[in-house]
C-alpha cells in the first residue's frame, strides 16, 4: 500500500492513477454523457491492450519479434465462435479450451521457430500465422472467409451477463488489471530476469546455465496465451468472428502498439492502445477540421507518424513519463 | 506430356518474377541488414510511374525506360529521408517505420492517381502467343517476363562475383565495420545499394503490370512472398534467393495443377476440391517452416 | 482518453447547436474508400451524391445529412464504424457495404441493438436471405446465389454443354459457382477456387483449361480481380478457342482497365446501364456528365437505397419517430428503382428480373456493358422460404 501511494508522487503514478480511476468508471460517465459509442470503443481498447501486454512480454521483455501474434486472436475467437456454433455457451469450458488451444500452439511453433534469430524468427511467425489465416479462409463449416455470427454470448453459470455493456467491460477491465499485473510480476521474477538477460546477451545467460531455449518457450506460450484471452473477449464484445481478426495488419498493428505505447514496460501496452485508438478515431475529424475533405486521407498523416515514432520516440509514449528502469534498445 | 512441359514453363516464369521482386530485398537485407516492409510500396509506385510514362510516351519500352530511373530517383530520397536513420536500429524500429511508409505509400498513391487501378497495354511484339510445340501455345509475354527474370539473375550474378560493388556488397553482407574499417565510404555504398534496390523492385512491377493490375495495395500482397524467398534462400543471398524463387514458383504452380486431381484418388469429389485450395495456398508456408526448422538461417544464408 | 472526452463533448455540442434548425434525416453510408478496392467506394459515393442532387438535398421537407465511413475491407473495421453511426453519430439509417464479410459483422449493431433500418447496396449473403433475416434489414441488391443462377439459366437455354469453373477461395466465391450449379445442369468438366484475395498469377489455371478443352469458362473474381484474369486469359491465347462467361467481374470499375479485351465477354446482371427506364437514363446521363465515366451496379444500387430511404421519408412526411411505420414504409419500396419493376420479398431482398450483357464498345469508343436478353423476370432468391418472416 504505501508503495502504491509513494508511486502516486512520481508523474508516471499520478498519471497511471487518473487513467486507471477514469476507466474504472468508464460505463457510468458513458452513461452520465450518453455516449455508448464511447463504451464501445473503450472496451475494445480493453480488450486489445490484453493482447499487447501478452505481445510486450515477448517483444519488450523477451526482444522476441513475433509478427504472427493476431493468430493468438484467431484461436481465442474461434473457440468461442465454435462452441457457440454447436449450442455450447459455457464459458467455464470456451474459455480455458480457448486459452489452452492459444498457448498449445504458441508451444507447438514456439519450439519449430526459437530455433531461429532475428528476421528469420519474424518471418517464421509470420508464416505460421499465416498458415492458420488460410484454414480458417477455407473453413467452410464455420463461414470460411464471411466468417461466423455468435448467437450467445459466453455464459458463467448466470454470475454475470456478458450481454449487459457495463458489466462486460468491467469484466474486460478487471482482466485487463490482472493482465497488467501479471506480466509486471512476471517481469521482475526470476523467470522474468532471465528472458529479459537473454535478450541483452543469450551467450552468457547460457553460460550461466540457464536453458534459454526453455525460458523463451514458456514466454512465448504465456504470451500467446494472454493473446487467446483477448481473442475470446473480442469474440464475445463482437458476437462474430472472421479470419480477418488475424490477418497479417492486425499482427503488425499490434507490433505498432506496443511500440508506440514502450516496449518493456508495465503500462506501455496500454498507452500504446488508447494512443493508437485516439488516433484512428481523432486524426480523420482533426483534417476535416483543417480542410474539408482531407480527412480521407488520414492514413497519409499516420503513417509518417509511425515513423517518426520510430526514429525519435524510441522509449514510446511512457517514457514521456520520465525514466522507467533502464532500458536499452540500441543494438551494440 | 506437354501439359507437363506447359505446368513447368509456368513455374519458371512465375519464379522468375518473383525473383526480380526479392532481388532487390535481399540485397537491402542483406548488406544493410533492414528490414524494409516498403518494398512492395517501391514495387507499387514503379508500375505506378510506369504506367504514367507509357501513357505519356505511348511506348512500352520506352515508358519502362523511363520508369527505371524515376525509381532509383525515389529509391535514393527514401533512403536519405528515412532508411538511412533506420540502419543502426533493431529490427523493430525498422518494422515500425516501414509499415509507416506502407500506410503512407498507399494514400499518396490514392492522392496522386486516384483510386481507379490501371492497366498497360501489351507492346504488339510480345501480346500474341508462340508455339512450344505444335498447337501448344505459350503467351509471348510470358516468355518475355523468363528473359528479362534471367538477364537480371546474371546481370546480378556478375554483379556480386564479378565487380568491386558486389564484392563490397559481399563483405558488407558478412562483416559490415570491417568495410568501413577499410575506408569505403559506407553512406554513399548504402544509398546506392537501396537505390538499386528500389530499380529492381520498379522493375518487378512495371513487368508484372500487364499480367496482373496496377492496384493501390498491389505491394503488400506481393510483399510476404518476397520474404518468403528470401528467407528459405537465406537472407543477403541473392543465389540463394534465385534458388528459392524457382522453388517457391514450381510448388505453386504445381500445387494447383496437380493437388485437386490427388487428392481426389483418396477423397471424395466434394472434399477434395473444398481442401486442395487450402493445401495448395499453404503449402509454401510449410515449405518455409520445414526448411527453417532444418537450416535456420536458409538454404544458402550465412551460419551465426 | 481525455481526447476522447473532449470529442464526445464536441459531439455533444454539436448534437445541441442546431436545435433551432430542422433536425435533419441523418443516412450512414459503409463502403471501402481506401485500399485497392476504393474504385467500388468511389462509385457508390458519386451516386449516393447524385441522388441526393435529384432529391434537391431533402427527403420529406427536411435536410439530408450523409455519413461516409471507410470499413479498409475488413470486416471489424467496418463494425466499428458501424457502431460509431448508430451510438455516435445517432443516424436513422445505415446503408452501403459492398463486402459479405463487412456486412456480416456489422448489422447486429444496427438492426438489434440500434433497431435502426440498414438497407444492404451490395453485399447478400444468403444467411441474411435466410435464416439471419431480420425485419430491419433491407437489401437494395441481390443474393449471392441469384447472378450466378440467371447466367447458368442463360447457358442452359443457349445449349452450352460444358464448363469450366473459377471463383476466389472463399465465401462469396464459394457461394457464386454453387449458384451456377443449380441452373446450369450440363458437364462441369473442371473447378477452381483460387487463392483469395492474393492470387497473382492464373497460368496454371489456363493450363488446366486448356487441357479439359470445356464449352465455355465461368468466373467470378469481383474488382481487379477481374481485370488481372482477363488480361492472363486474352494472353494465353484461350479467347480464341473459350468464350468467357462471368459474373460481377466485367463491369464499369474494371472495364476502362479491360478495355478491348473483355470485349464480346458476356454476363449476368440485375440492372445494365441502358435499362430504358426514365429514372435510369436520368441517373446515367448525368453520372457521365458529372464524372465522364459510366456508373456500375455498385452505384446503381446506392442510388437506389438512398432513392428507397426518400420514399418512406416522404410517405411519413419526415416523421420518423414511429419505427414500425418507417420499416412498413420502406417495405412498400414504393420509388423508382433504376432497374424498373422492384418490389420487396417476405425476406425483404427484392424481387426483380436478372438481364444478360455483354462487353461492347459505345460510339464514343469507350468499353461499356449493354442489354442482349432478359434471364429471368420476377426472380426471387432461393432462400426466402428459410426466413421466418412471412
Amino acid at each position: 500500500m504505501r508503495k502504491i501511494l509513494a508511486s502516486l508522487g512520481t508523474p508516471r503514478g499520478l498519471v497511471v492513477a487518473v487513467l486507471l480511476l477514469a476507466m474504472a468508471l468508464l460505463p457510468v460517465i458513458a452513461q452520465v454523457l450518453d455516449q455508448r459509442y464511447l463504451l464501445s470503443v473503450s472496451t475494445r481498447i480493453v480488450i486489445w491492450s490484453i493482447a499487447a501486454a501478452g505481445l510486450n512480454i515477448m517483444l519488450g521483455y523477451g526482444g522476441m519479434v513475433s509478427f504472427g501474434h493476431a493468430v493468438f486472436w484467431g484461436i481465442g475467437g474461434y473457440a468461442v465462435g465454435i462452441f457457440a456454433h454447436h449450442g455450447v455457451h459455457d464459458g467455464w469450458l470456451q474459455w480455458p479450451v480457448g486459452i489452452a488451444a492459444a498457448m498449445a500452439w504458441a508451444t507447438l511453433i514456439g519450439a519449430l521457430s526459437l530455433r531461429t534469430r532475428g528476421v528469420y524468427f519474424i518471418m517464421i511467425t509470420l508464416a505460421f500465422a499465416q498458415l492458420v489465416y488460410y484454414v480458417a479462409v477455407g473453413l467452410e463449416p464455420y463461414g470460411a472467409d464471411d466468417g461466423l455470427n455468435i448467437a450467445g454470448r459466453s455464459q458463467f453459470s448466470g454470475l454475470i451477463d456478458l450481454r449487459d455493456r457495463g458489466q462486460f467491460y468491467w469484466l474486460c477491465f478487471a482482466l485487463m488489471l490482472a493482465t497488467i499485473w501479471f506480466c509486471a510480476r512476471l517481469a521482475n521474477s526470476r523467470f522474468g530476469l532471465v528472458v529479459r538477460g537473454a535478450k541483452s546477451n543469450e551467450t552468457r545467460m547460457a553460460a550461466l546455465g540457464f536453458p534459454v531455449f526453455r525460458y523463451r518457450l514458456v514466454a512465448f506460450a504465456i504470451s500467446g496465451g494472454f493473446g487467446g484471452l483477448s481473442g475470446l473477449l473480442l469474440a464475445n464484445h463482437d458476437a462474430y468472428i472472421s479470419p480477418a481478426m488475424m490477418s497479417w495488419v492486425k499482427s503488425g498493428d499490434l507490433i505498432v502498439i506496443v511500440v508506440l505505447g514502450g516496449m518493456g514496460t508495465v503500462f506501455g501496452p496500454l498507452f500504446g492502445t488508447i494512443a493508437f485508438f485516439v488516433l484512428e478515431e481523432s486524426l480523420k475529424p482533426l483534417m476535416d477540421m483543417a480542410s474539408k475533405g482531407t480527412g480521407e486521407y488520414w492514413q497519409i498523416v499516420f503513417g509518417p507518424l509511425l515513423v517518426l515514432v520510430a526514429l525519435y520516440a524510441r522509449g514510446g509514449l511512457d517514457s514521456l513519463l520520465g525514466r522507467g528502469r533502464a532500458r536499452s534498445r540500441h543494438r551494440g | 506430356m506437354e501439359y507437363l512441359i506447359l505446368q513447368t514453363l509456368n513455374g519458371i516464369q512465375l519464379g522468375l518474377l518473383m525473383f526480380l521482386l526479392a532481388a532487390g530485398l535481399t540485397l537491402t537485407f542483406g548488406i544493410m541488414d533492414l528490414v524494409n516492409l516498403a518494398h512492395g510500396s517501391l514495387y507499387m509506385v514503379g508500375a505506378y510511374f510506369a504506367w504514367t510514362f507509357i501513357a505519356w510516351t505511348d511506348s512500352f519500352v520506352l515508358g519502362a525506360l523511363l520508369a527505371l530511373p524515376a525509381a532509383l530517383a525515389l529509391g535514393v530520397a527514401v533512403e536519405m529521408v528515412v532508411m538511412r536513420r533506420l540502419y543502426a536500429r533493431d529490427h523493430l524500429d525498422q518494422v515500425l517505420a516501414t509499415f509507416g511508409l506502407i500506410l503512407f505509400f498507399n494514400e499518396l498513391v490514392r492522392v496522386v492517381w486516384g483510386p481507379a487501378g490501371k492497366s498497360v497495354a501489351l507492346p504488339s511484339f510480345v501480346a500474341g502467343t508462340i508455339d512450344i510445340m505444335p498447337g501448344v501455345p505459350y503467351p509471348a509475354y510470358r516468355f518475355a517476363i523468363i528473359v528479362v527474370g534471367a538477364v537480371v539473375a546474371l546481370l546480378l550474378a556478375w554483379l556480386v562475383t564479378r565487380t568491386r560493388m558486389g564484392m563490397l556488397i559481399r563483405a558488407g553482407a558478412s562483416n559490415r565495420r570491417m568495410v568501413g574499417a577499410l575506408g569505403v565510404d559506407i553512406g554513399l555504398l548504402f544509398t546506392l545499394v537501396f537505390g538499386l534496390g528500389a530499380v529492381f523492385a520498379a522493375l518487378a512491377g512495371l513487368m508484372a503490370a500487364p499480367i496482373l493490375s496496377i492496384k493501390i495495395g498491389m505491394g503488400d500482397d506481393i510483399l510476404i512472398l518476397a520474404f518468403v524467398i528470401i528467407v528459405i534462400g537465406g537472407i543477403g543471398s541473392v543465389k540463394g534467393a534465385f534458388v528459392a524463387a524457382m522453388i517457391v514458383g514450381q510448388i505453386d504452380i504445381f500445387g494447383r495443377a496437380y493437388v485437386p486431381d490427388l487428392l481426389k484418388t483418396f477423397l471424395s469429389a466434394a472434399a477434395a476440391s473444398s481442401a486442395a485450395p487450402a493445401i495448395s495456398q499453404v503449402l509454401i508456408y510449410v515449405v518455409m517452416a520445414a526448411v527453417l526448422v532444418w537450416r535456420p538461417t536458409g538454404l544458402f544464408g550465412q551460419r551465426s | 482518453m481525455f481526447a476522447r472526452f473532449g470529442a464526445a463533448a464536441v459531439g455533444l455540442s454539436l448534437l445541441a447547436a442546431p436545435v433551432h434548425a430542422q433536425a435533419p434525416i441523418k443516412i450512414g453510408f459503409v463502403s471501402t474508400f481506401s485500399g485497392p478496392q476504393a474504385a467500388i467506394g468511389q462509385d457508390m459515393r458519386r451516386s449516393v451524391e447524385l441522388a441526393l442532387e435529384h432529391l434537391g438535398g431533402k427527403m420529406g421537407g427536411k435536410p439530408v445529412e450523409i455519413v461516409f465511413e471507410d470499413d479498409q475491407f475488413k470486416p471489424d473495421v467496418g463494425k466499428q464504424r458501424t457502431e460509431k453511426l448508430v451510438q455516435q453519430d445517432r443516424v436513422n439509417f445505415v446503408t452501403g457495404y459492398i463486402w459479405s464479410n463487412v456486412l456480416l459483422a456489422s448489422f447486429k449493431s444496427v438492426t438489434d441493438e440500434a433497431d435502426t433500418i440498414l438497407i444492404s447496396a451490395n453485399a447478400g449473403p444468403s444467411q441474411l436471405a435466410g435464416e439471419l433475416c431480420n425485419k430491419n434489414f433491407f437489401s437494395t441488391s441481390w443474393n449471392n446465389d441469384q447472378t450466378p443462377m440467371a447466367m447458368g439459366a442463360y447457358l442452359q437455354a443457349k445449349g452450352v454443354k460444358s464448363l469450366y469453373l473459377m471463383a476466389g477461395n472463399y465465401a462469396a466465391g464459394k457461394d457464386m459457382l454453387a449458384g451456377v450449379k443449380r441452373t446450369f445442369t450440363g458437364q462441369i468438366v473442371g473447378e477452381d477456387l483460387t487463392k483469395w484475395p492474393d492470387q497473382l498469377d492464373f497460368s496454371a489455371e489456363m493450363a488446366k483449361i486448356r487441357a479439359a478443352k470445356p464449352d465455355g469458362i465461368f468466373i467470378f473474381y469481383p474488382g481487379a480481380h477481374g481485370v488481372q484474369f482477363v488480361q492472363q486469359y486474352v494472353q494465353s491465347g484461350l479467347k480464341a478457342t473459350t468464350p468467357l462467361y462471368q459474373v460481377f467481374s466485367v463491369d464499369a470499375i474494371t472495364l476502362p482497365q479491360q478495355k478491348d479485351l473483355a470485349l464480346g465477354t458476356l454476363g449476368a446482371q440485375q440492372w445494365v446501364n441502358d435499362l430504358p427506364v426514365d429514372q435510369n437514363r436520368r441517373y446515367v446521363a448525368d453520372f457521365r456528365k458529372k464524372h465522364g465515366v459510366y456508373p456500375s451496379y455498385y452505384g446503381a444500387q446506392s442510388y437506389d437505397s438512398i432513392m428507397l430511404i426518400a420514399s418512406a421519408v416522404e410517405a411519413l412526411k419526415g416523421d420518423l419517430s414511429n419505427k414500425d411505420a418507417v420499416r412498413a414504409a420502406v417495405k412498400k419500396a414504393d420509388f423508382k428503382s433504376v432497374r424498373g419493376a422492384f418490389s420487396f420479398n417476405t425476406n425483404n431482398f427484392p424481387i426483380q428480373n436478372f438481364y444478360i450483357q455483354e462487353a461492347v464498345k459505345d460510339s464514343d469508343g469507350n468499353a461499356t456493358v449493354k442489354t442482349i436478353a432478359t434471364a429471368v423476370t420476377a426472380a426471387k432468391d432461393p432462400h426466402f422460404a428459410k426466413c421466418p418472416m412471412k
